[in-house]
């Protein structure tokens, strides 16, 4: 491989790679603001300019290509001079508004202004003012005054998300970026130029003015909005999530997720209607139960009907873990055949993109792990009209809306005798439910989930309940986290009683007289592993962050209806 | 062990005290005569000088509206955590403002970094000491406690900006 040298270190590139390239991939990044790896090469921010012997003049080194034995010097007093120039010319017209800007805490600007900057402005000149507060789309804040015209957001709409919406407009420092005529930022991928604008010139409205960003806590997890499983980070401050966040997986999501995943998978998660402990139904309503209660009662109810009146629904929300245990639970203690889940698609939902027909993270695992009815065993169609003849008395349904799903389902339904519930939040299936087992959320517990493709990839807790505690867990903790105390009302957030679908039914087993002998989501894992072949081979270790392939050939694909 | 020896022994005078019992009784008496600083707290109160640190206050503006922007600066440079910020969007030129300020005067140090870390000048220490509470609710500062006039806060600010 050729080599050139920068700041003494020899480092390898592939012919065509220009300096900042190279250099990333050999773990050294030279300050930047309009170069992103994945889109075109714009060099008009000059913040890069590095030395190069025997030029004779600075060169950026986002659009210079490295050849063999070239010396450069991104370190040297020519380009830090320059740097600090540029970046005080950057700063000319940017107003001091940090103390009022979200992106302040990850925003470019600031960071080389703090190593980078000469601490003081020579401008007395007015700064030039343009259009604040302007919402360029449904979802994204435009502040003229701070973009320093990187141009990131506008190749960001034309080759990414391909649908050109953005555009500069005027010259020199009145240069300024809208939208054309008649358009709006509204494409499905908005918001992530929230992201890659350097500074805090376009910002999300859905998390304006709702926490600083050194408040948060972050943790590493898988969007649960479609099939295809982006890589985020879940951001949590008080207990609550305030935003989510893409996070680099070149096998999946590169740089990016969609604006559905962004905004609306993780409300339901801090709402108010959440299921907060088990329920019982007495008198016809729904009353507040402890959970040795409800298991008991469950386990009674269920041992009361015969193995062939009851049928088990799976979910494609649920982790991997839970629906390996609930088609054990289903088969070994029950010794129904009657199994299957829901799929939930919306192929006007998919694109060529990262959208997915299939809007459910885990349909694949579901399957996978054993989600399906046994031989002779009913579908969920067959499941429907069982119960509608009357064959099924007894339903159990893990993490799903089924009358959301089916409006014409809540009369058929309500025809059965027991009908028990793992729920999230109150909905209409619980409406009609017997009893309601408080399920936690994807952003509550640890599990695997695995995408259209067959890659499994790992849930991590990013929110406590009273089954998972924030310092025990090892969940990641803010500040305020650290050193809160029950009697601070930002510290502990709201706590729920719910708990992993796995471990809930891990209990009733357990008041049924047959004790499961998993105590962690990894050693349900490793069962997982050892007993269902596309597994095998597979920990928590060897998913990591990134996450890892099935054995595709022991599995075949999901279509999508 | 060697004995160990006064650098110099001690006179006869002072070996007989009497001379320092009377140095000392002159200064009593002395000061018997001149004025007295006690005060007959709490009918008598006593007025801090500007740079007093007293229990940290908000200011309000001439218009009854707050300075602060709800940047978090204060909170996050509170050693012992006791600000809590939350901001929301309004209308005016400075698009946003706390719709919940609150500070924990149980967990409060008086350090005035608060004050120091603010981009507004919308925090400063008050000459307010009288702090007593008799639960832990009480303690919890909201933005009725916390609102002060800037007329009232005057010569801190003087004071901050001579010597900040």
């Amino acid at each position: 491989m050729p080599k050139f040298i920068l700041d003494g270190k020899e480092i390898e590139f592939e012919q065509g790679q220009t300096i900042i390239q190279a250099a990333k991939k050999s773990g050294i990044t030279i300050p930047h603001f309009c170069w992103h790896e994945s889109l075109s090469i714009s060099g008009n921010c000059r913040v890069c300019l590095v030395e190069i012997e025997k030029m004779p003049k600075l060169a950026i080194a986002c659009s210079t290509l490295a050849a063999e034995g070239m010396v450069v010097y991104s370190e040297s007093d020519k380009a830090l001079s320059a740097r600090n120039a540029v970046m005080e010319f950057e700063l000319i017209n940017h107003p001091l508004d940090c103390p009022i800007c979200d992106e302040a805490g990850e925003c470019k600007l600031q960071d080389y202004a703090y190593s980078h900057g000469n601490g003081e402005s020579r401008f007395n000149e007015e700064k030039a003012h343009k259009d604040k507060r302007v919402p360029l789309g449904p979802l994204v804040m435009f502040d003229g005054d701070r973009c320093i015209s990187c141009s990131r957001c506008i190749r960001f709409c034309d080759e990414i998300a391909k649908e050109s919406q953005l555009t500069f407009i005027k010259r020199g420092d009145r240069v300024t970026i809208v939208t054309y005529p008649g358009k709006q930022l509204d494409n499905p991928y908005s918001m992530n130029v929230t992201d890659i604008c350097p500074v805090g010139a376009l910002t999300s409205r859905d998390f304006r003015f709702k926490a600083r960003v050194w408040e948060l806590s972050s943790t590493k997890s898988i969007c649960n909005g479609c099939s295809r499983g982006c890589n985020i980070n879940l951001e949590v401050r008080n207990n609550q999530v305030l935003r989510l966040t893409p996070r680099q997986n070149d096998e999946v999501n590169s740089f990016w997720m969609c604006d559905h995943g962004r905004v609306n998978t993780y409300k339901f998660i801090n709402a108010e209607d959440r299921v907060d402990s088990p329920y019982l139904r007495r008198k016809g309503a729904l009353a507040r139960s402890g959970w040795d209660e409800a298991f008991a009662a469950a386990s009674s109810e269920l041992k009361s009907y015969s193995k062939n009146e009851i049928a088990f629904i799976g979910s494609p929300y649920a982790t991997c873990e839970d629906n390996f245990i609930l088609s054990k639970f289903a088969t070994q203690i029950i010794g129904t055949k009657h199994m299957d889940f829901i799929r939930h698609f919306n192929t006007s939902f998919g694109d060529n993109f990262l959208r997915q027909g299939d809007v459910t993270p885990n349909s694949f695992g579901a399957k996978a792990v054993g989600i399906f009815p046994g031989k002779g065993g009913l579908d969920l169609d067959g499941i429907i009209k069982a119960v509608k003849d009357g064959q099924i008395k007894a339903v159990y349904l893990m993490e799903d809306d089924m009358i959301a799903f089916n409006p014409e389902l809540q009369e058929i339904f309500s025809k059965l005798d027991l009908f028990i519930v793992h729920a999230t939040n109150f909905n209409k299936t619980t409406e009609l439910a017997d009893i309601v087992f408080p399920a936690s959320t994807y952003a509550e517990k640890h599990g695997t989930i695995v995408n259209s493709d067959g890659r499994v990839q790992r849930l991590k807790p990013a929110v406590a309940t009273f089954d998972v505690d924030r310092a025990l867990e090892g969940m990641s903790l803010s500040r305020w986290d650290k050193f809160g105390t029950k009697f601070d009302s930002w510290a502990e957030g709201n706590k729920r009683d719910a708990r992993s679908s796995w471990r809930i039914l891990a209990g009733l087993s357990g008041a049924m007289g047959h004790k499961y002998k998993y105590g962690t989501a990894e050693e349900v894992f490793m069962d997982i592993a050892k007993s269902i072949n596309a597994f095998s081979g597979l920990d928590y270790e060897v998913i990591g962050e990134l996450g890892a392939k099935l054995k595709l050939d022991s599995v075949t694909k999901p279509v999508i209806a | 062990m060697a004995l160990k020896r006064r650098k110099k022994d001690l006179t006869f005078l002072e070996k007989i005290y009497i001379p320092e019992i009377a140095k000392g009784l002159a200064l009593t008496f002395k000061n018997m005569l001149k004025p007295k600083f006690t005060m007959q707290y709490p009918e008598e109160k006593f007025i801090p000088p500007p740079s007093y640190r007293g229990r940290p206050v908000l200011v309000m503006e001439e218009n009854g509206l707050e300075r602060c922007v709800a940047c978090g600066l204060c909170s996050r440079v509170c050693p012992p955590l006791a600000i809590e910020v939350q901001a929301a969007e309004t209308d005016r030129e400075k698009e946003r403002y706390p719709i919940k300020f609150e500070i924990n005067m149980l967990r409060c140090i008086f350090c005035g970094l608060c004050e120091e870390v603010c981009p507004e000048e919308a925090i400063v220490m008050s000459k307010d000491y009288e702090l007593a509470f008799t639960n832990r609710k009480d303690a919890l500062y909201g933005k009725d406690k916390l609102l002060t006039p800037v007329k009232q806060l005057q010569d801190r600010i003087n004071f901050l900006r001579n010597y900040k």
